[in-house]
């Protein structure tokens, strides 16, 4: 070993991001009055941050990468840090923290917003112990660590019906498929006998006529992870949830979790079904992935094409990313060379998703705080007192679309030519036609901000307040997203060598 | 070199942005000419010879590594041949007076007008510099983004409709060129290592198409091909892919029209020279009676449809449609002259035409009308701006000694005799034609509204329009002479440039 440093070290960042949430909790028992917003947007967000300066310097050290002796495997192999759990921590991290300084803002008059902060970085604790764990009982402790918050955070607006509906759909779809999630991985484990992801695999190739049920088993992770990720066939929640919760907490669910549901995917269907080992048995997942993105990323952008409420039509888009991303999976092959490199593409896809769509949920936030409206309609001309905060909102809405002067040109690409080296043509058809669709209705917001002219010449009264912290947060977001154009080469590297080491 | 100019664009273009209302106008014409400045000196140091994309020398080039694709290496590569500069030229020169005709239409937002402008300027240096597809595909997507807002915002009364429109169109059309293209480095596969474009081009005239899914290379080129063209002649734009062109060209504003006549279609015909014409010259030539009757049909049909126009902006907007297809049938004539004088005519055409948008402005500033019948003699009451316009429109003829005849003399001499396209006599002779159509409705239209007695319906007085209306004119008319009198000034490296585009064709029979 080249690191001097214990091993354990390699979890920094989750450690990081759990003392925080736990001093958050500190700080508001310090402090109880209702006015300790500040000091807990500040904490939770200096947490979050240092929780990705470790995660990116972890990853810039090489931890767990196979030039440095592979990955690092912790308590008895229940963890597992390798270049990808890393990466898919400073994912997290970064949509943390955006959402945290928004969310200063945009609790500004909320009658208790400490909870909110430690209940995000709690979520946000359970997803970076998602991506390192290698044990299926390990992953199911994690994903409930995820969803828990979550339920309520949806439903955190408690006097706002909307927000507590959505938080009881939520969570009762949640509850259905956890459930579902757990018995997969019990006939799984009944059909392999393990619940570590490499005895798995190797359980896989000996099946001895139980392939049923661990086909049975698998096809039930399956569905644990579509609700996770918002796929067809679990994705009706999430419009409701999306529309209904606070927008921060939208944009923490559609960013982070969303990431979060595809690490589950991605670390299971390498490690612990892999391609070869499960079509030898007869468990043909790549097939079922395959219908599940072209499905997903159809129904999303079509949906999202017809709606009249900004939050919704995002709701939908992210949908419809959630399919472009399963392409990361249902575009494997058995010996394919491009493997590495399509899931890799999904990965750094996801990173860039972490930006733009927070950053569109956010200016959503804003447009929330000063009350403007919800629809394309009561955005009309909002570019006139907001130029700042509307040009960002464009560079989310082209980057989103794929255009390329974004970052989002760049991921798609890459994701979409993966496909292709792999021999997947039709999912990359199918997504480039996705593409242009949503071109249509991510211009629509452009067009209400900058060329429509407002209903009246009383609507914009209600941009009175210039939110610092969200505004910081979106402009950050946009920054970052154009970066990532010129920068993407260090991203795309990282994230190929990080998917190619799992197979 | 390059980098700095393109890098000065953009930070003079934030800087424009952020500036106060009162003088982004003219912040923005003082950053326009040094651009202009930094032209001139590439200008003046030029050392390139043959085509860039033919293994010809290129002058200043830079090449550094981006990332890399699926085992190619994506770079910034910048550089600059015969062919190119002088669109580069063109670009800056304009610009400044595109600018300096906006100070007195627009009104509204200016710090926002006029950085979107040096924006765009930025991004069509990048187009035109660029010697990487990714690169050049990134800023030929980025000069949609400003274009979209600045008709959109500052347009006509129909302006959001041709917003919508431009952007869908062409976003379509970059969609379909773009999977054109891919399928070639897809069937290039190991051949090359990059998506450089001379190594691309090398690769193919290498004969390094191979079989991909099952198609044959042939089949493979000639769908490239035909998906690129497609793509390209929207932006041209070639009939009949041309209906976007008047609705934006008639709800943008005068010097937005300026630049989307004067630079934005060049894209269109330079991306089909470097692309289509110079990468599969094969399949151009295989295809080229079909490619000569689009040019000839755009040269007549552009022409008949400016002849039944009655607003001044649609009738230069069409003819415009009818120039570039003489600009299509230098390039499928495939003759040094041919080739070459398509060039010539890209930037003559950027110049006449930005000079008839210009004046048709000027006139509209003062009238608010731009309807043929509306008005008559304006030469009484604007001399000076009306003396300009008529000039121009002359140009726009082919009168000896200015920049459009010699355009469209190269071109007629090189497709009256041209190997590559059979019957290349009755192109050329067809496509002649289409002068005396420019000639009938230009005269036509300003016999009506320019001479005889001043008629107008105003409550106000019309005078004579101010300097900063009338200088841009002045500048591109004589602009217009100096390259009708000497067009060995950019000819000279054009030719230079063309004629490995020209060996690198192979003519059966």
């Amino acid at each position: 070993m080249v690191n001097t440093l214990p091993q354990v070290a390699a979890l920094l960042p989750v450690f990081l991001l759990a003392f925080t949430g736990l001093a958050l909790l500190l700080v508001d028992t310090i402090t109880p009055d209702a006015r300790s917003n500040t000091s807990m947007a500040v904490v939770g967000a200096l947490g979050s941050l240092a929780a990705l300066a470790a995660s990116v310097w972890l990853v810039v050290s090489g931890t767990g990468s196979a030039d440095t002796g592979g990955a690092i495997t912790l308590f008895a192999e229940a963890i597992k840090v390798d270049t990808m759990a890393l990466f898919f921590t400073a994912i997290f991290a970064s949509v943390t923290a955006l959402v945290v300084v928004a969310a200063h803002d945009y609790f500004h008059d909320h009658e208790s917003p400490a909870a909110f902060y430690s209940l995000v970085v709690f979520a946000a604790t359970g997803m970076a112990l998602l991506a390192a764990a290698n044990s299926l009982a390990v992953l199911f402790v994690a994903l409930e660590m995820v969803s828990l918050p979550s339920y309520v955070l949806v439903a955190y607006l408690k006097r706002n019906r909307g927000s507590v509906e959505a938080g009881m759909k939520y969570f009762l779809v949640g509850a259905l498929s956890s459930a579902i999630f757990l018995f997969g991985i019990s006939l799984v484990y009944a059909a392999t006998g393990s619940l570590l992801l490499s005895d798995v695999a190797e359980g896989i190739g000996s099946l001895d006529g139980l392939a049923g049920v661990a086909g049975l088993g698998i096809v039930m992770i399956v569905g644990g992870v579509a609700f996770k990720t918002a796929s067809v066939p679990f994705h009706f929640w999430a419009p409701e949830a999306y529309e209904g919760a606070p927008a921060p907490v939208s944009a923490f669910l559609s960013s982070a979790s969303k990431a979060a549901g595809f690490v589950i995917a991605f670390r299971l269907f390498t490690e612990a079904f892999p391609v070869g080992a499960s079509l030898a048995a007869g468990i043909d997942w790549v097939l079922a992935f395959g219908i599940l993105a072209a499905v997903t990323m159809t129904l999303g952008n079509f949906a999202a094409a017809v709606q009249e409420e900004v939050k919704r039509m995002l709701a939908y888009s992210s949908i419809g990313h959630a399919g472009y991303v399963l392409i990361g999976v249902a575009a494997l092959s058995q010996d394919g060379g491009a493997n590495g490199a399509v899931m890799g593409a999904a990965m750094a896809h996801l990173l860039v998703y972490g930006f733009m769509n927070t950053g569109a949920f956010l200016f959503v936030a804003m447009a929330e705080r000063w009350g403007v409206g919800r629809t394309f309609e009561d955005y009309a001309g909002l570019a006139r007192r907001a130029p700042v905060a509307s040009t960002a909102m464009a560079v989310f809405m082209f980057s989103l679309a794929g255009l390329p002067p974004f970052a989002g040109f760049f991921s798609k690409y890459f994701l979409f030519m993966g496909a292709i080296d792999n021999g997947f043509l039709w999912l990359a058809a199918f997504g480039a036609v996705n593409s242009v669709v949503s071109l249509y209705y991510y211009s629509r917001v452009v067009k209400a901000l900058f060329i429509d002219d407002p209903a009246s010449s009383s609507s914009l009264d209600a941009i009175d307040v210039r939110p610092t912290g969200l505004y910081a947060a979106v402009v950050f977001a946009a920054v970052a997203t154009v970066l990532l154009l010129p920068g993407f080469g260090p991203v795309i590297e990282t994230a190929e060598a990080a998917a190619s080491a799992l197979f | 070199m390059i980098e700095a100019l393109i890098g000065f664009t953009f930070v003079a273009a934030l800087l424009v942005l952020l500036a106060p209302d009162e003088w982004a106008g003219r912040l923005a014409f003082a950053f326009s000419l040094l651009p202009f400045v930094g032209s001139m000196y590439l200008w003046s140091g030029f050392d390139g010879a043959g085509n860039a994309l033919t293994g010809g020398d290129i002058a200043y080039a830079t090449q550094i590594e981006w990332l890399e694709v699926g085992g190619r290496t994506v770079s910034w590569f910048v550089g600059v041949d015969g062919i190119s500069l002088p669109l580069v030229v063109l670009t800056t020169f304009l610009v400044p007076l595109a600018i300096v005709s906006a100070w007195t239409p627009i009104d509204a937002r200016q710090s926002q007008f006029y950085g979107l402008m040096l924006f765009m300027e930025a991004n069509l240096l990048g187009v035109f510099t660029a010697l990487d597809f990714f690169l050049w595909f990134v800023f030929w997507e980025a000069v949609l983004v400003p274009m979209y807002f600045l008709i959109g915002i500052w347009g006509g009364p129909r302006r959001k409709y041709a917003a919508i429109k431009f952007f869908v169109y062409t976003n379509a059309a970059s969609l379909l060129m773009f999977i054109g293209f891919m399928s070639l480095t897809f069937a290039l596969g190991d051949s090359a290592s990059s998506f450089a474009l001379p190594e691309i081009t090398g690769a193919i005239a290498d004969g390094g198409l191979g079989t991909w899914f099952g198609i044959s290379p042939d089949r493979i080129a000639m769908v490239a091909f035909l998906a690129m063209f497609l793509g390209f002649a929207v932006k041209v734009p070639i009939v009949p892919f041309h209906t976007w062109l008047p609705d934006a060209h008639v709800e943008a504003p005068t010097p937005v029209s300026v630049l989307l006549a004067g630079v934005l279609l060049k894209m269109g015909t330079y991306a089909l020279l470097r692309f289509n014409f110079t990468m599969l010259p094969d399949q151009a030539s295989a295809l080229a009676i079909p490619i000569g009757a689009i040019a000839v049909i755009s040269v007549i049909y552009g022409a008949m449809l400016a002849l039944a126009q009655k607003d001044l902006k649609r009738i230069v907007a069409y003819s415009s449609v009818s120039s570039m297809g003489y600009v299509i049938l230098g390039l499928i004539v495939f003759t040094e002259y041919g080739v070459g004088g398509a060039t010539f005519q890209m930037v003559a055409h950027g110049l006449i035409s930005g000079l008839m948008f210009m004046a048709v402005g000027v006139i509209y500033n003062a009238t608010h009308t731009r309807m043929v019948g509306d008005m008559s003699g304006m030469a009484d009451r604007m001399p000076v701006a009306v003396g300009i316009f008529v000039a121009g429109a002359f140009g726009y003829m082919g009168l000896p000694l200015m920049a459009g005849f010699a355009g469209e003399f190269f071109i007629f001499v090189g497709s009256f005799s041209a190997p590559a396209l059979p019957y290349a006599p009755i192109f050329t002779a067809l496509a002649m034609f289409g002068i005396v159509i420019v000639a009938g409705y230009l005269l036509s239209a300003m016999q009506s509204t320019l001479f005889g007695p001043f008629e107008l319906e105003t409550d106000y007085d019309v005078g004579p329009a101010p300097f900063h209306d009338v200088a841009p004119l002045a500048v591109l008319l004589v602009a217009i002479i100096v390259l009708g009198v000497a067009p060995d000034i950019f000819f000279e490296m054009i030719r230079d440039a063309a004629v490995p585009v020209v060996e690198g064709v192979t003519i059966d029979g």
